[in-house]
């Protein structure tokens, strides 16, 4: 095993059960053994209160790392390849379309190194992989962890097998071969490809990102709550909506925004906490619109295959942050998605994928329902690339003017796209 | 008859540390009964104390979670496998 250096501002202390608060040590676990509920970091974030600044922060590198004493890791040489830092956009167009005044875009669809937020999440699952002594890494994922975890590993140096549903987008399976880990696809959805992962940690003794070393992996996701906040100027926003799949990204943030609250670096404040679901697998606006405090699992069938959890891990502990903040969670159709990715790129000149699209379809629906006030600072956040799911706008967007390389030919086509531009916007008479 | 139980890494201490066990049972309430037999201790583990599975356990008969079937119900014949599977984030 790699000896690590220490950290002295390492502050995190013990693994403890969400569900029944039983404590165990800092190792590769993510269940507790009496009751099955799901381990989460404890930190001793007292002890950070005047020694971490909004300085000493923005003195530190331009990535997650600089929140280094809030993350689950002992080296002072964590993996950095410039994951994080991502631009929080005003989106002015955007908001006047839709009715907002302050409305910002979380734009992680640049996240560093594979244009995810999932880059947050495996820097930091990786880092604490290797102070475990991990060789080889793996994870269950729909596309995107796959992604990232093929090349972080790549980067540093550790064996990978990835475990993906056969199904997934041509752009999401060569973006992990490139890096050359070994890829299964698995015939099956992804809560099948993510329950055979499971038996296969049972017998293998390998750092899995998403299941034994899940209590360390979810909590990169704070990260995209810390940078809003020190973007907006070291303040809370007043309203995030997110995407939701295992619920695990939208608890973090909430967390996150806590952890801030609690060393005094912002402002005690409400934030509400809205989450976005494609109907075709929206298991939490389900439980959220029946007022249910349990997750009915679904099988999912839909084009937001990033988000198709049909049995959401943090789904309950989502549903509760929901409602505790007075946020809403609601789901929008395969169509509405294609719109919303539409919409985010012609409005702010941002692509990103199905869930993105989803998170702007669901922003939308909940401002023309009057949840969201238009006074409010707003924060939607875009989690990933659209580059990677082509698939779902091909047909969708047009197609460019094929011309003969001369003067008529050009004019010829700028004549014909203004008419097509004008029929697209003239109501239709049914 | 037998069916073979998939045990998870943190229950493998009451099965001697074998990830997979054969049992007797004609549902899947009764295989956890037989299992309990077997393994002793295991079933307050994976129950709570109504006897119903806790809420962050999956359990899958031949790949189908028993939500999608008949729950604790669902019936099982020789050759069946059940797998115990906690919850795990992802994406």
């Amino acid at each position: 095993m790699t000896q690590v250096t220490s950290s002295s501002t390492a502050t995190f202390r013990a693994l403890k059960c969400k569900e029944c608060g039983e404590e165990y040590e800092l190792a590769a676990l993510h269940v507790c053994e009496f009751c099955f509920g799901p381990l989460e970091v404890v930190y001793d974030l007292s002890s950070l209160r005047g020694r971490v600044t909004r300085e000493s922060i923005q003195e530190g590198p331009h990535s997650i790392w600089r929140y280094r004493p809030f993350l689950p890791v002992a080296t002072e040489n964590p993996i950095d390849v410039g994951t994080g830092m991502t631009p929080l956009v005003r989106a002015n167009r955007l908001a006047r379309r839709l009715g907002l005044k302050n409305l910002l875009i979380k734009n992680d669809a640049v996240n560093m190194p594979t244009l995810s937020f999932k880059d947050r999440v495996v820097s930091v699952a990786l880092t604490r992989a290797r102070e475990l002594g991990f060789t080889t890494v793996s994870c269950a994922s729909t596309g995107n962890l796959a992604n990232s975890t093929a090349a972080i590993a790549a980067h540093a140096g550790l064996d990978c097998c990835v475990f993906i549903p056969a199904d997934l987008e041509a752009g999401k399976v060569l973006g992990t071969l490139i890096y050359g880990p070994t890829v299964i696809a698995v015939q099956g959805n992804y809560d099948q490809v993510n329950r055979l992962c499971s038996e296969v940690a049972n017998t293998h003794p390998w750092g899995f990102v998403n299941i034994n070393l899940r209590p360390y992996y979810s909590e990169g996701s704070k990260t995209l709550g810390y940078e809003v906040a020190e973007q907006l100027g070291w303040q809370l926003p007043d309203h995030v909506v997110a995407p939701l799949a295992s619920g695990s990204l939208f608890t973090k943030i909430y967390k996150g925004f806590q952890d801030f609250i609690q060393v005094g670096l912002v402002e005690d404040k409400v934030v509400r906490f809205s989450g976005a679901q494609a109907e075709g697998c929206s298991p939490i606006a389900q439980a959220f619109a029946e007022e249910r405090d349990f997750i009915t699992p679904v099988k999912p069938s839909t084009i937001a295959k990033s988000i198709a959890i049909g049995n959401p891990a943090d789904g309950v502990y989502a549903l509760e942050i929901a409602r505790k903040t007075g946020g809403n969670i609601s789901a929008v159709s395969d169509a509405e998605i294609v719109e919303g990715m539409k919409l985010l790129a012609e409005t702010e000149g941002i692509f990103t994928e199905t869930a993105g699209g989803t998170t702007i379809a669901v922003l939308q629906k909940l401002v023309a329902a009057g949840k969201i006030d238009p006074e409010e600072t707003t924060v939607a956040y875009i989690t990933g690339n659209g580059l990677k799911t082509q698939e779902a706008v091909q047909g969708y967007i047009g197609e460019p003017l094929t011309i003969q390389p001369n003067l008529e030919g050009f004019e010829r086509a700028l004549e014909r796209s203004k008419t097509l531009h004008r029929l697209e916007w003239q109501p239709v008479l049914v | 008859m037998s069916v073979k139980v998939l045990i998870p890494t943190t229950l493998q201490k009451f099965t001697n540390n074998q990830a997979t066990v054969l049992c007797d049972g004609s549902d899947v309430a009764n295989l956890l009964e037989s299992l309990d037999q077997s393994c002793p201790g295991i079933k307050a583990r994976l129950c709570d104390e109504k006897g119903q599975p806790r809420r962050f356990l999956n359990l899958y008969v031949n790949s189908e979670d028993i939500r999608f079937l008949a729950g604790v119900n669902t019936p099982l014949q020789d050759g069946d496998e059940v797998s115990i599977v906690p919850a795990v984030a992802g994406g």
